[in-house]
């Protein structure tokens, strides 16, 4: 079925020879140098993918561990200080090294320019930089946790992380260091977005993903100066014995919170609005459709990064914070899901009386719309005060924030990688392999975490090496689901990675898709077009020159 | 009917009993938002796999119509999720609120937490390490604080969490609906032993809980009946000298005629008494050390303080060399400047460990 539809996608371009272009940025130099000190944005993204795709199999082999380790109440195969050390490098290596910069650092890097239809970013050697800083970052925060036993979470939690016997300062300036990298990306961006949209590109007619990375960039260079911050006076702290935290050095463990959440809330839309963007991409191309309601789309995630800024509060319900700042911050969060509820009511829309193709990144689409919807409802009701009492820190969170935060980004970058992986690497991957494996990863993310939903209803507590008997059944079926969920992972490792080189040669829009980035050969040449794109139409425009079609409003 | 499907519901969703008043309050909600949540998901998953069937692609790089929102279907997207979010946030708050403000006329008990367990002290009555004994149908307030780092108060069955911080004390309140035994899980992680930071709340009916409690004050000794017997209830108990000792003080009635806080009464105030220079009737000055406060129990007239008559009774035979031992210590602690002179029983807190 996925078959015929992807063969008769090709049809559109009837007569054109399939043949591999001879040039292009992949092969117009072969040095060594030449890709360590590419100032190409095109290279970078896919060092970038090298690099964010390790931190990714960091994470998970460290998850599927913890995973294991649940199988029995008591000790399965690690002890108590090494499980608080897994799963802190678990999510230290997850949330730093992959989520944070994947969408922007990879497909960011590599398609805005190409969406803008521009050579390169505004300043390539800041690209260049970026890339060196978060290697120096991920470099520090994986020495010094193997290394040093970090055990703090990756919270750093005030004052336990200033007591814990662990060498924590070296990874506290880890997380310093690699916030450039993420504040040098995003800089970038809003000035490439400002500065190199092409003739006829106004505001309302940019790309979605563009928009989404441009909020992103937003939060990215107004919230990751706080983390550094916070992280530098915890390092401080530790070493010279400043009190800042500490209280019985005058300082104040919940300011701890009030910093560390001022950028971690934050964050969490820095991971997910460049995923909402490569969704309303995907919803559109593969519906053949225009994006039902732009401008709400468009609007609503400058309205996410906005509010997002100050719902870092919802956080902190129990620490004892004014009960005041408590309902505040309830009602902000709120906004927040109404908001991604215009999106989700949009990309529906965007399906209706469409020509939808039935593809692997439309079945990301489809479970990306289902852990959004259930993530983010999950999210609200967390933040509905009384009811965050019993979930706060148990496995209701953990599985909220794995629906939401890890779930919309990777279905985000899992659509996103198999919706441009013909325009980076050519080629076409199998569609069987591809269907197959989307729908094992979306049944597999489901069993993992609905039973870690459940163990939260339970009461069980998060960060708990052992755990109380009654709740093995549920943690085995976690397990079980993890499982899945790995399979469908290393499948997608070996059909990508035998389609990169012998997959059938894509041709350069292989989906019809109208996006600039399609304009040009399959890969792109280092230059990017031939001649300089102009713009004289609204994106997602699926009708030909001069047709007239239906236009209707409901 | 409503308690069936109460019940039913607190089944499927996996919650655990509702023990306390607030439990039921707060799993209404729970029900409503569960509900509303599965079913927005499986409409919104739903209806994205019904449009990629119905709206399939027929024909290759087929033209679509331009569809496009109106104004009202826009506001319509707005106003549903933000009335129904706002339900589930002021219902949420409302109970919020309720759920943090004690009644009047709780009783209170002093929590601290430290690396990795608990502590409760009662203040007319007896400590505990990790298991909180309370009366039923009656609210208890919880004043706690952390000796060490960032710990987390929370009973499942009451649906009642609240962070335990060092340098500060924060305050939650349950009224546990009927006795039974109730597990308390730490929530803030706090090292190694983290998930072994367990503790458990006893609720007792209400005149148990007064037998349990008098028992308790009868100290380590009270249920003895013999000397050798060193089994039964009461033994089991572990307590510090400190409060065994004014326990004591309290039981022997000598609050009736010391204070603790300085102002003078009948005898002398115990505050500041351990090692003052004190002026003897005689008119010879002495210190009052750990022999002259013992001597004094017992032979109280030996040496009197200038200005006091002679009213106390001798305390010899009738104090226990260890009631007596932990009435010095007692003393001993009281100092002006001391945490143990206020009201509050257990919130310091130590330096922190390196």
């Amino acid at each position: 079925m996925a078959h015929s539809n992807v063969n008769t996608g090709d049809a559109g371009l009837p007569g054109e020879e399939e043949k591999m272009p001879a040039i292009s940025f992949w092969n117009a130099d072969h040095s060594i140098k030449s890709w360590l000190l590419t100032l190409d944005h095109k290279r970078i993204a896919i060092m970038y993918m090298v690099l964010t795709l390790s931190g990714f199999l960091l994470g998970g082999i460290l998850a599927m561990a913890l995973r294991i380790e649940h199988l029995t109440p008591d000790e399965t195969i690690m002890g108590a200080n090494t499980y608080n050390r897994v799963f802190t490098l678990h999510g230290v290596a997850m949330i730093f090294l992959f989520m944070i910069p994947v969408i922007p650092a990879v497909f960011g890097n590599f398609f805005l320019p190409l969406m803008l239809g521009a050579k390169d970013v505004a300043f390539p050697r800041l690209n260049l930089l970026s890339i060196y800083v978060y290697l120096a970052g991920a470099g520090l925060l994986v020495w010094s946790m193997a290394a040093g036993g970090v055990d703090s979470g990756w919270t750093f939690y005030a004052p336990y992380s200033l007591s814990t016997p662990a060498e924590l300062a070296p990874a506290l300036f880890g997380v310093f260091v690699i916030g450039f990298s993420s504040i040098l990306t995003g800089l970038n961006f809003i000035v490439t977005i400002h500065t190199m949209r092409p003739v006829g590109m106004t505001w309302m007619r940019i790309p979605l993903f563009v928009w989404g990375t441009y909020a992103t960039s937003i939060i990215q260079v107004l919230a990751t100066p706080v983390i550094g911050l916070t992280a530098v006076l915890t390092a401080v702290e530790r070493l010279f014995g400043f009190g800042f935290f500490d209280p019985t050095r005058g300082g104040d463990p919940v300011l701890f919170q009030h910093l560390f959440w001022f950028y971690s809330h934050p964050a969490v839309y820095i991971m997910v609005l460049p995923a909402m963007g490569v969704i309303s991409e995907c919803v559109s191309v593969f519906s053949r459709k225009n994006v039902f309601g732009y401008n709400m789309v468009a609007y609503s995630s400058l309205g996410i990064a906005f509010v997002g800024f100050f719902a870092w509060g919802h956080h902190m319900f129990v620490t004892g914070q004014s009960k005041f700042d408590a309902g505040a911050f309830a009602i902000i969060s709120m906004l927040v899901g109404v908001f991604t509820a215009i999106k989700v009511f949009n990309w529906i829309g965007t399906m209706y009386r469409g020509s939808i193709m039935i593809s692997t990144p439309f079945v990301y689409v489809c479970g990306f719309l289902f852990f959004m919807v259930f993530g983010g409802m999950t999210g609200v009701a967390i933040s509905s005060v009384s009811l965050d009492v019993h979930w706060h820190d148990t496995y209701f969170v953990v599985a909220h924030f794995h629906f939401i935060m890890v779930g919309a980004t990777i279905m985000g970058f899992l659509a996103g990688l198999h919706y441009w992986f013909p325009k980076m690497f050519g080629r076409r991957y199998h569609e069987g392999w591809g269907f197959a494996s989307a729908a094992i990863i979306v049944l597999g993310f489901n069993a993992t975490f609905i039973p870690q939903f459940l163990l939260g209803n339970m009461g069980q507590p998060r960060r708990y090496y052992m755990y109380t008997p009654d709740a093995q059944t549920l943690n085995v079926a976690s397990t079980a689901g993890s499982s899945l969920l790995a399979l469908g992972f290393i499948m997608i490792a070996i059909y990508l990675g035998y389609a990169i080189k012998y997959g059938k040669v894509a041709g350069n829009n292989p989906w019809g898709a109208s996006g600039l980035e399609w304009k040009t050969q399959s890969p792109p040449p280092k230059h990017n077009f031939d001649s300089t794109p102009v713009v004289d139409e609204d994106p997602y425009t699926y009708t030909r020159k001069g047709e007239e079609v239906e236009h209707v409003v409901i | 009917m409503i308690e069936f499907v109460n019940d039913l519901l607190r089944r499927i969703l996996f919650l655990p009993e509702q023990a306390s008043t607030f439990a039921i309050k707060v799993d209404r909600l729970h029900y409503f938002v569960a509900f509303v949540t599965v079913g927005t998901a499986l409409l919104a998953g739903g209806a994205s796999l019904y449009f990629m069937f119905r709206y399939r692609e027929k024909k290759p790089m087929a033209s679509t119509p331009v569809v496009n929102p109106s104004g009202r279907f826009e506001a319509v997207v707005v106003i549903v999720p933000l009335v129904i979010f706002m339900s589930w946030v002021f219902v949420g708050f409302r109970d919020f609120i309720w759920a943090s403000t004690p009644p009047a006329g709780t009783m209170d008990v002093y929590v601290t937490g430290k690396k990795w367990m608990w502590h409760f002290a009662h203040p007319d009555g007896p400590n505990e390490n990790a298991v909180l004994h309370v009366p039923a149908g009656r609210p208890v307030r919880l004043l706690m604080t952390s000796r060490d780092v960032i710990h987390s108060f929370f009973v499942p069955d009451f649906r009642v969490k609240q962070d335990v911080v060092p340098g500060r004390f924060s305050e939650t309140w349950f009224e546990a609906k009927r006795p039974g035994r109730h597990t308390i899980f730490c929530t803030e992680f706090c090292g190694t032993w983290h998930s072994q930071m367990i503790g458990e709340v006893v609720v007792l009916a209400a005149a148990d809980f007064d037998r349990w409690k008098e028992r308790q004050r009868m100290g380590p000794l009270g249920d003895r009946t013999d000397a050798s017997s060193s089994e039964g209830s009461g033994t089991e108990f572990k307590s510090d000298l400190l409060s065994y000792g004014r326990r004591v003080a309290s039981v022997q009635g000598c609050f009736k005629c010391h204070t603790i806080d300085g102002t003078q009464h009948i005898g002398p105030t115990w505050n500041d008494l351990y090692m003052r220079k004190t002026e003897m009737a005689t008119g010879e000055t002495i210190v009052a050390d750990e022999g002259y406060l013992t001597e004094s129990m017992m032979e109280p007239y030996r040496k009197m303080v200038k200005g006091y008559a002679q009213v106390m009774p001798s305390y010899r035979g009738k104090l226990s060399a260890p009631e007596s031992a932990a009435l010095v210590e007692y003393i001993k602690s009281l100092r002006s400047n001391s945490l143990e002179n206020m009201k509050a029983k257990e919130p310091a807190y130590g330096p922190l460990e390196r």
